[in-house]
This record gives structure tokens, sequence and C-alpha cells, in this order.
């Protein structure tokens, strides 16, 4: 086990569309455990994706868990080859990220998110996913495209609507 | 960006009668001029053109005021310049949003502010416009801020001020992934 180095924006390895996840070998898991420790050390991280610490593959934790204040949750979550199927309503949060220190910005997520996705052992998964947990996984998510939360930055004076639009 | 040991940042403040162009000159001068900026705000205030930025000059420039004279003149500027000991990398993080609106009265700020201050606020950015029309004013000032004693401080400081305004208190919780 071992803590890995996080990739620093600016790196062409933040912009990159990762690779399926092919295999769900030993290999991986060595890999998804160095991942969950390296999350586990990155100050004040519920979440990390595969391409931060430099393997360009479609795998990424969620982990609502260690939200500062309890939030529905799915427990920790190893995401291999995560895909969302469908999105309902928006919010706007902060946001983060452990390849971008000292900077948060306002981002709009959707509120409510249907995800599947395989666990280490190549089986199926599918979460609901609302609120904090789900725009964790969006953050993650896009980390598996290349798009930072940078890409999505609005207004600071967004915050006037970050309450749930209904 | 490194800083030297003695720092080096100044914190130039500009104002004058809004046009397009302004930070392009100024930036285009301290640029020339081999000066680094680093976190700067602009705004306009009643129509005004303000802007703060924190401004570094190579060892060669003394004079930062003299040097941004011909655009002082061009664009009718006020100029000021702080020697202060600010810094990159010291943001702090929010972790609570306070949003105030009513209709238009002296003493909002002083009410709101004097009662999270007690109740443990540390304001980090403050924004606040009045709107409406000549006739009804409105009041609308956004606060983001790290509640020191907590929020449940806060929310009971926020229910005991005066009714006419409408405020609203929300927890940041930052996604770091």
């Amino acid at each position: 086990m071992a803590v890995r180095d996080i990739v620093l924006y600016p790196d062409d390895r933040l912009k990159t569309v990762c690779d399926p996840v092919e295999t769900f070998d030993a290999e991986l898991r060595d890999f998804v455990r160095d991942l969950l420790e390296t999350c586990e050390t990155g100050p004040g991280a519920v979440g990390i994706a595969a391409p931060q610490v430099g393997l360009l593959k479609r795998v990424c934790i969620v982990d609502a868990t260690k939200a500062r204040r309890p939030v529905p949750n799915h427990g920790r979550r190893v995401l291999v080859n995560p895909e969302i199927t469908a999105w309902e309503g928006f919010a706007v949060g902060r946001e983060g990220c452990l390849s971008i220190p000292d900077y948060t910005g306002n981002v709009i997520r959707a509120e409510k998110i249907r995800l599947k996705a395989f666990d280490l052992e190549g089986k199926p998964l599918e979460f609901e996913m609302e609120g904090y947990e789900a725009r964790i996984a969006q953050h993650e998510l896009d980390h598996l495209d290349g798009v930072l939360f940078l890409d999505r930055l609005v207004s600071r004076s967004a915050d006037l609507f970050r309450r749930k639009v209904r | 960006m490194t800083e030297n040991a003695n720092n080096g940042w100044k914190l130039l403040t500009l104002v004058g009668p809004d046009r397009a162009g302004i930070v392009a000159e100024v930036s285009r001068v301290l640029f020339g001029a081999g000066a680094a900026l680093g976190e700067a705000s602009m705004m306009r205030l009643g129509g005004v053109f303000t802007i703060m930025l924190m401004v570094r000059m190579p060892e060669s420039v003394v004079d930062l005021k003299g040097l941004l004279e011909s655009v002082r003149n061009e664009f009718k500027l006020r100029v000021h310049v702080d020697e202060v000991s600010a810094g990159l990398h010291r943001h702090v993080d929010p972790d609570v949003q306070i949003t105030v609106h009513g209709a238009d009265r002296a003493g909002i700020v002083s009410e709101v502010t004097g009662a999270l201050a007690l109740a443990g606020l540390n304001i980090l950015n403050l924004r606040s416009d009045v709107a409406g029309s000549r006739e009804k004013p409105i009041y609308i000032m956004t606060i983001e801020g790290v509640a020191q004693q907590g929020i449940e401080a806060l929310e009971q400081a926020v229910s005991r001020l005066s009714p006419d305004m409408r405020v609203t208190l929300s927890p940041i919780d930052i996604v770091r992934g």
C-alpha cells in the first residue's frame, strides 16, 4: 500500500479522456488500494479519480461518509467504468479539488443522478444519488472525461440561486 | 509563482469614472514595467469604476504611483498604494453563506453584521447592492464567511434580527475531490 503523489494542475493528464477498465485483476485491486489510501490522506477529500494520481483509467472513489455534516450516502464506493444514466434538477454548490489546491468555486450540478458502474470484481452496481453525494460523483466522473470544476465555474452571484430550483 | 522573503506585494486601489479599457491599460503598463499581479477584485460601485489588486514590482521600480501617472491622467483615476503584508496562497474556505434582502433603509448592514460578528462570524466576502426602483429601493447583500462558533450560533442571531429583512443562512459544504 502506498499514498501516491497527486497530479497537480496544469497537467495534460487532467485533460485526458480516460480508457475503460478491461480486466478486473489483482493489478486493479492494488491500484484501488493505493487510491483509497491517497484519498484518505488528501486534506478534506471526499473523492478522488484515477487520473489524479496519473492512471488514465475509468476508476474513481466517491465517499460521502466524509462529509462534514451527515448526508444521505451509499458508503465509501469504488466505481469502475461509471456512467450517469439519468439527471434531475440542478443546484449550485461549492467545489474544490485535490489537484487544484487553495481554490474553491461554485459549480452547477444535477441534484439527483442515477449511476451505473462496476465494483472491483466486475459486478454491476446501480445507485440513485442526491445532493452532496451526487455532486461528488459528478465531480469525479468529470475527471474521467478530462474535465475539471474550473471548466464549469459559475459566478459567485449565482450563490443567490444555490437553493434547489423547483 | 514563488514569493521572495520580504514578500513585496503592494495593494493598489484605483477609483474613477467607469469606461471601457481601464483594466486593459493599467495591466498593460504594469506588465510592461515587469510587475506581477496577484489577486484582484474589480467592481462598479454606484456606477464608478473600482479595483483593488495585488501588485509586485521588480526592484528597479520604486515608484508605483509614478509609473501609473499617464494612466491616471488618461482615465481620471484616483490612485492609492498600500505597502501591506499581503501574500498569495492564503485562501480560507467559507463554511456559511448569508443572503439578506429587504426594503432599503439605513442601518441594515450595521444590524446584520453586528449580530453576526457577536455570534462568531468572520466575513470573507461581502457584496451588497441597492436595486429596485427609485421609489421602492431594495437592499440585497450576500456574505460568505467562517462560522467560528458554529452555524447554530449564527442561526440564533439571525432569528433575532428585525423582521423587515429576509435573511437566509445556508452552510457551504465543499466537495473536494
